[in-house]
């Protein structure tokens, strides 16, 4: 599984620079080198896998996103100090507050599910943005897709 | 259809008196004219319901300035004829055109000038320095083929920087004057300024005169804030902003320039509104994922449930009279409108077409709910009564959102965006007919339009 992740984090490099006139932030999908310190945000981004991936207007979590979450929680009870913030973002097909609310969603859901995992739900907060942080710029469902996401951020400790 | 159609029995409304601006009525005796008996002669008046399609010829000769006023008196002049222009429904003569000067307030023009050149109506204005260095306007507007003066001549006395505010207070008295209908001009707009790439956009908070003019900035874009709405006064915005790393509902202050995160509680909030009496605002608290709304009283910072369930309940708007809210649920399965009695109780669903619909905003006038709809991928602002019928679409584009409405209910304000990594937002209006869609004037890429009330 591990081996899979990158080649698959690759692939929607690849497919956010085809739709973009913008540079797109690499941090989280370049694939990690083999010298990263398994406990370092750089690993849980690139290995573990920060985000998860939903469908139009939904906030379930299927077998994919799953599998992503019980990676998170299994990092993060190795790695006990650290805390994230869950970020729950919606595409741009939508209104504003309603994409607030629909992220808000998003976020409970991964953050109810690394609870269930059993992270202590001190250590995780959630946000929302909406619609108003795309991360894949063009207007097409391939940009969408990669937008409607739930994404854990490490809010402590050293960020390399 | 004629533009301008004649009916018996309409009446001016006395001009409301001001603080900020000194603003008086000057009856037609002053010409030495006696009002002509109603039935002898119906007066000018142009009909806005159902859309003006050929605007109302003007007559708007250069002010009469005083000494040293030469340059302010034309500016005046030119942002009335701006607003008039504008709207839609008049059309202001090419000065080029006039065989005679505006002439003094005081006399009667040689209607004959202005006969010839089709001018339905002809506004006559003065303005000067008074002794104590303040602006002094005069206004009166005439009905050329009636050859009788259009209500009562106004005055206008402000301080040399609200110039533009003298301009749209003559405007609206002109729009009064010729529809029956209070007018919009004096009035500001709040916004969210735009700027930076698309996945790391700076989006402040900004207002500005509803004609683009006098922009002012109330976040520095540091953290992302969104939405602003007037209070009832234009005295406070609410709107929110992440400054403490998640959305939270915020209230300020626009004399004292003083921000306040509303509530204390743990929970992100947002879509914030006022109620009409401006004690209250409405908002949305997000609690586990789960959206309410949730109305909070200024004074005692209370907050009381009005919704609850599973589902996203937010964008809730007051009618004018305060006794109801319309909001957007996805209780059924998707975006729809609902009405609920203000404090809560039972809603009513009163969208039905197909696709989805959000972002409702109840009229000022009381009778029409804005919205925007959604469907086969394309985003339309529309109306519908209060009861959901009569449904009508107003525009089309690939993303048209959040409409707002002119304080006198006849105009909508909206954001439009296209598609593509490169677009940004820009805000248009349209009229609550459908005609006359065009872009605001604005200082660049916009969204979120708020209109205030008519300012005092």
């Amino acid at each position: 599984m591990n081996l899979i992740r990158p080649l698959a984090f690759g692939l929607m490099a690849l497919g956010l620079a085809a739709c973009s006139t913008n540079t797109p932030e690499t941090t989280s999908v370049a694939p990690a080198p083999q010298s990263l310190d398994p406990s370092s945000v750089a690993y849980f981004n690139a290995e573990v896998g920060d985000r998860v991936f939903f469908g139009t207007d939904r906030s379930t979590l299927d077998v994919e996103a799953q599998s992503t979450l019980r990676r998170q929680a299994a990092w993060l009870l190795d790695n006990p100090t650290r805390t994230a913030v869950i970020e729950g973002h919606a595409d741009e097909r939508g209104t504003r507050e309603y994409n607030l609310a629909l992220g808000a969603r998003r976020a409970s859901a991964v953050r109810n599910f690394l609870v269930a995992e059993g992270v202590p739900a001190g250590r995780l907060s959630s946000v929302t943005f909406g619609k108003e942080r795309p991360e894949a710029l063009c207007s097409a469902e391939s940009c969408w897709s990669l937008n409607r996401r739930g994404v854990t951020v490490m809010t402590d400790g050293p960020t390399s | 259809m004629t533009t301008a159609r004649r009916h018996s029995g309409a009446r001016l409304r006395a001009a409301a008196g001001a603080a900020a601006l000194i603003f008086a009525a000057f009856g037609a005796a002053a010409w030495g004219i006696l009002p002509a008996p109603a039935a002898a002669q119906e007066p000018l008046r142009i009909e806005i319901t159902e859309g003006v399609i050929e605007p109302m010829p003007i007559a708007l000769p250069e002010f009469a300035p005083g000494a040293g006023a030469e340059g302010i008196a034309q500016e005046v002049r030119a942002v009335i004829a701006a607003d008039l222009t504008g709207s839609g429904l008049f059309r202001v003569i090419d000065p080029n055109a006039y065989l005679a000067p505006g002439g003094s307030v005081d006399a009667r023009p040689a209607f004959e000038n202005w006969r010839v050149i089709n001018a339905e109506a002809l506004g006559v204005g003065e303005l000067g320095y008074g002794d104590d260095g303040r602006l002094s306007a005069r206004f009166q507007l005439w009905d050329v083929f009636g050859g009788q003066p259009l209500g009562q001549g106004i005055a206008l006395r402000a301080a040399p920087g609200d110039a533009r505010r003298i301009a749209h207070k003559i405007a609206d008295q002109i729009h009064l004057a010729l529809t029956g209908e209070p007018g919009y001009f004096d009035s500001r707009v709040a916004f969210v300024a735009e700027s930076g790439p698309k996945n790391a956009r700076e989006k402040r908070i900004a207002i500005m005169d509803q004609d683009g003019a006098n922009v002012r900035y109330i976040t520095d874009g540091r953290s992302l804030a969104l939405t602003p709405r007037f209070s009832p006064t234009g005295e406070s915005l609410v709107y929110i902003s992440w400054a403490t790393g998640v959305p939270k509902v915020v209230i300020h202050d626009l004399r004292a320039q003083r921000s306040e995160v509303l509530g204390s509680f743990p929970f992100m909030s947002f879509a914030p509104r006022f109620s009409p009496d401006g004690g209250r605002v409405l908002m949305s608290l997000s609690d586990g994922g789960n959206t309410d709304i949730f109305e909070m009283t200024l004074a005692s910072r209370s907050l009381r449930r009005l919704t609850s369930g599973p589902a996203i309940e937010t964008a809730p708007s007051y009618s004018p009279d305060g006794t109801q809210i319309v909001f957007e649920s996805d209780a059924g399965g998707a975006q729809q409108l609902y009405v609920m009695p203000a404090g809560g109780g039972t809603a009513t669903r009163i969208s039905f077409g197909d696709g989805r619909y959000g972002t409702p905003v109840w009229s000022p006038r009381g009778d029409l709910i804005a919205f925007t709809k959604m469907l086969g991928g394309r985003f339309h602002i529309g109306v519908m009564r209060t009861d959901g019928s009569q449904e009508r679409l107003l525009t089309a584009s690939w993303l048209d959102e959040a409409p707002t409405w002119a304080p006198n209910g006849r105009v909508l304000m909206f954001f439009r965006e296209g598609p593509g990594a490169a677009s940004a937002p820009q805000v248009w209006r349209v009229d609550a007919t459908g005609r006359n869609l065009r872009r605001a004037a604005m200082p660049g890429a916009a969204s979120d339009p708020s209109w205030s009330a008519l300012l005092p």
